[in-house]
């Protein structure tokens, strides 16, 4: 089936399997590869990015469903080289260790914020329990969210 | 100031296009990896590289999984050079046979380079100063460095090392140049974020995962979810007839020291379309002779084993039994823990391209050297002809030191003789991980009139790692292995032993964060925390009065890094004093206190805890390490908090179990790891630095983790939890 949809802003059309998820769509036939492939049944967030601004597990999103869609993934959130503030957060708060969840951690992280839910680290919590961390980098990750909405008021 | 005398193995050239490199020959300095060691270290080396535009480059062959390896190596260089550290960059080594032993495990990378990469940068920067001084005519001791600069005395002349490079790489290179006192620092023992992490939060940093060569295929295969399982016939019809499947190719295992296991490889153009052919596949499987294992039969047994003598008897002083026949009264503790696995949130996959006998792979791999060796075997290629590139990793623990994911790759790419990704999905990961081993641990204690104990008799059971990885025993047997944290038990109790009964057991064992302190920790410092009080003592008393390294055997290994006495009481005293230990706490609040010695450093944790209507929180985890000095404090404490989280979460909600012989688990709803919301809300991290070699932080933060919890559970409500995961519920 064909598929016509915006990714980072970009006008694309691919050709997919009706079944085939967004990830793969983004993944394989773009070679946006910063959405990461964790467990295929959105129970780790490590594939979470942006479908009209809302966070979405690309994982278990059809991409056809993403036809004539707005799709933002991690390449796309900052502005050329200029980082976006989530970003550039995680780097001064140390918020990653091997970084492989990162991607989907920022990209919730900037939903969450843009969902005005980060008003408390309580809340950061509870917001971004969808996307798991085995390194445990949480303590660094709440910080790093919680100083975006800190700078924001 | 400590001199050393390391000309040998340090190398300066000029490099191609201006600037200067040097090469570190690692091997004057090295000892064994730690966990998985892979025979003869031969000469590993480190690249140091001065551009003429001032950057410097470090080219590390370690591999990066999160740990910090980039960042911690590079500060070792950048502050005995004087660097500018916002010029540093960090370069992952792609492995060659010249490398020798690279591995990275075992809490190793820090120990292993400590002396040779601060003796390199040292080196170098009296190289450049020389040069600098050549340039201008003075005496070299009437020049100064800093932040990449070389300055005469009088403050007239300053040269960027960028300059000097090609000069300073034209002159001899000195020897025996003496490395900075600790008062001196700049860099080290300061707070530093990771180096090069820009690529990662853009998305573009490049994981096993995200490969893409030339021509590249996408493999997904079925494997014997049976351990020990064969293929006994397969019809591909289906599986071919699916869009995109380009070809379908039997795997055969391979055995014991790499496991792969035997499956069918659906190739495809995508992943997708590989996915979709492995589900039309039609396998009859051989199921073999583990087929009937489960975890309620390695229970049993390991519960029959631990009530009797040990088959092997690792570690004895005095007569434990006599005295505890004797005995008015023994305390007894069964303590048992289940399979582990790693469950890195990168699944295994490698990329792998094989042309006219050459095979080149793309690996996330901690062992590049043990893969070459391994895929050169299974392919029957000499180790010249296979290269592996390194990639970064999403996560490591201990999983990816195996090679059976490169040599299920280079398997799959020789047979379509194309370039081929295997995708494992998270299925796949957590059914065919090299598991950490289950276990029953028994022990048998008395108590003398003054309430210590006289008699400890410690009998553990589990399959041993060891047996994953080579078919005879090591010297010794398998037990002293699987008794670390056990039989080297760091308590003075007059008579005691150490005994082992090895498990048979069909599912792959390896290495997990820690290793073998993580199950033999959670039963000695369960059963301390229950002599104390029985002897209505104070736990952290008990402790401190306790804790003697007469008993300890050396590890053989490591001679120069004595287990301490004093260090382990001191990283007890300093999170007892930081928790507040003793003083009034909130009502309903307990706290439960755990030490221990891993992989050469010193942890203690104390946890504070309330339990209501049988629901767990934990309030606050105060954490005091001793790994000698701290090169990056941020990443060591990022190191302790990782570990305490994986800890807290194998304590509370991990468990594989075994059935038919195969894994019961699937995904993360049956095999859940902790989340951001039930992570500890408050975790404080403390350091001892003891003025020694330094070790490593990546593991020893993990086995005090089930204990101390258990004990603050104890405290809390006087019930003791003695098995793994506790039988407790989070608030």
């Amino acid at each position: 089936m064909e598929v016509h949809l915006t990714v980072n802003g970009m006008a694309r059309r691919a050709d997919v399997d009706p079944r085939a998820a967004l990830l793969d769509l983004l993944r394989d036939t773009f070679g946006l590869t910063g959405a990461k492939r964790g467990c295929e049944r959105g129970e780790c967030g490590a594939c979470t990015v942006l479908v009209d601004g809302r966070p979405a597990l690309s994982c278990l999103t059809l991409a056809v469903a993403s036809g004539g869609r707005s799709v933002t993934t991690i390449e796309g959130l900052g502005q050329g080289n200029r980082l976006h503030p989530v970003q550039q957060a995680f780097i001064d708060h140390d918020a990653l260790q091997c970084g492989f969840c990162t991607p989907g951690q920022i990209l919730c992280a900037v939903a969450c914020l843009a969902a005005g839910r980060a008003g408390s680290d309580g809340e950061v919590r509870e917001w971004m329990s969808g996307n798991l961390c085995r390194c445990a980098a949480y303590p660094q990750i709440v910080a790093a969210v919680r100083s975006v909405a800190a700078a924001a008021r | 100031m400590k001199r050393v005398s390391r000309r040998d193995f340090i190398k300066v050239t000029a490099a191609v296009g201006g600037g200067l490199l040097v090469t570190i020959n690692l091997s004057a300095c090295r000892d064994q990896a730690g966990a998985g060691g892979t025979g003869k270290p031969a000469d590993p080396s480190i690249f140091v590289r001065i551009n003429p535009d001032n950057s410097i480059i470090v080219t590390i062959p370690k591999s990066e999984m999160g740990q910090g390896v980039r960042t911690s190596l590079a500060m070792l260089v950048a502050e005995e050079l004087d660097a500018d550290w916002n010029q540093v960059r960090a370069e992952l080594a792609s492995y060659d046979l010249k490398y020798g032993d690279m591995g990275t495990g075992g809490s190793s990378s820090v120990r292993q380079n400590w002396v040779p990469l601060r003796t390199a940068g040292a080196t170098l920067r009296a190289m450049l100063v020389a040069a600098a001084a050549k340039e201008w005519g003075v005496d070299p001791t009437e020049c100064t460095t800093d932040s990449s600069f070389v300055h005469h005395a009088n403050g007239d002349r300053k040269l960027h090392y960028g300059a000097l490079a090609a000069k300073a790489a034209a002159l001899p290179v000195p020897s025996g140049v003496a490395l900075k006192p600790r008062a001196e620092w700049k860099l080290m023992g300061k707070d530093r974020v990771g180096i090069d992490v820009g690529p990662i939060t853009h998305g573009t940093a490049q994981y096993g995962l995200d490969v893409k060569v030339p021509g590249m295929l996408y493999a997904s295969i079925e494997r014997t979810t049976v351990f020990g399982g064969t293929v006994k016939s397969f019809d591909k019809t289906a599986a071919l007839a699916v869009p995109g499947v380009k070809n379908v190719v039997e795997i055969k295992g391979v055995g014991i020291g790499v496991t792969v296991h035997p499956g069918v490889a659906v190739v495809a153009t995508n992943t997708w379309a590989a996915m979709k052919g492995r589900k039309a596949l039609s396998i009859q499987w051989e199921p073999g002779p583990h087929a009937a294992e489960s975890t309620e039969a390695y229970l049993a047994t390991m519960r029959g084993a631990v009530e009797k003598k040990g088959a092997e008897t690792v570690n004895t002083k005095g007569d434990p039994d006599a005295v505890l026949a004797k005995a008015g009264k023994v305390l007894s503790g069964v303590f048992e823990t289940p399979f582990l696995s790693h469950a890195t949130m990168e699944p295994m996959n490698c990329t792998a391209s094989f042309k006219d006998g050459r095979i080149e792979l793309w690996s996330p791999t901690q062992f590049p050297d043990m893969a070459t060796a391994e895929v050169a075997k299974a392919l029957g290629l000499k180790p010249d002809r296979v290269k592996v590139n390194l990639t970064l990793m999403g996560g490591g623990f201990g999983r990816r030191i195996n090679p059976d994911f490169s040599v299920e790759a280079a398997l799959v790419s020789k047979a379509i003789g194309q370039p081929v990704k295997v995708v494992w999905t998270r299925e796949d990961d957590l059914r065919h991980d090299f598991y950490r081993p289950c276990s029953v641990h028994r022990i048998d204690a008395s108590l003398g009139a003054d309430g210590m104990p006289e008699a400890w008799r410690h009998r553990v059971s589990t399959p041993s790692i060891d047996v994953s990885y080579q078919e005879k025993p090591p010297e010794g047997g398998w037990g002293p292995n699987e008794t670390d944290g056990s039989a080297n038990m760091s308590y003075r109790i007059l008579n005691r032993s150490a005994e082992y009964t090895l498990l048979a057991s069909g599912v792959p064992r390896g290495w997990w964060r820690a290793v073998s302190t993580t199950h033999g920790m959670f039963a000695v410092e369960s059963m301390i925390d229950d002599l104390a009080a029985a002897a209505g003592k104070d736990p952290v008393e008990y402790r401190l009065a306790l804790i003697d390294g007469v008993w300890w055997k050396q590890p053989p290994d490591f001679p120069e890094y004595p287990f301490k006495a004093e260090r382990l009481k001191g990283v007890l005293q300093l999170a007892a004093d930081k928790a507040g230990w003793g003083k009034p706490l909130p009502k309903g609040h307990a706290m439960g206190v755990a030490c221990g010695y891993d992989h050469l450093s010193y942890a203690a944790e104390v946890f504070e805890v309330s339990v209501v209507n049988d629901r767990l929180r934990i309030h606050r985890v105060v954490c005091a390490a001793d790994a000698g000095p701290v090169v990056n404090p941020n990443g060591a404490r990022a190191q302790l908090e990782g570990g305490i989280t994986m800890g807290l979460s194998a304590a509370l909600k991990e468990r594989i179990t075994i059935k038919g012989g195969g894994v019961a688990q699937r995904n993360f709803d049956s095999y859940s790891l902790l989340r951001i919301n039930e992570a500890p809300v408050v975790i404080e991290t403390y350091f001892v630095e003891t003025d020694t070699m330094p070790t490593g932080f990546g593991e020893p933060a993990v086995p005090p983790v089930a204990a101390g919890l258990a004990n603050a559970i104890f405290r809390a409500t006087g019930k003791r939890l003695r098995s793994l995961p506790l039988d407790i519920k989070m608030a």
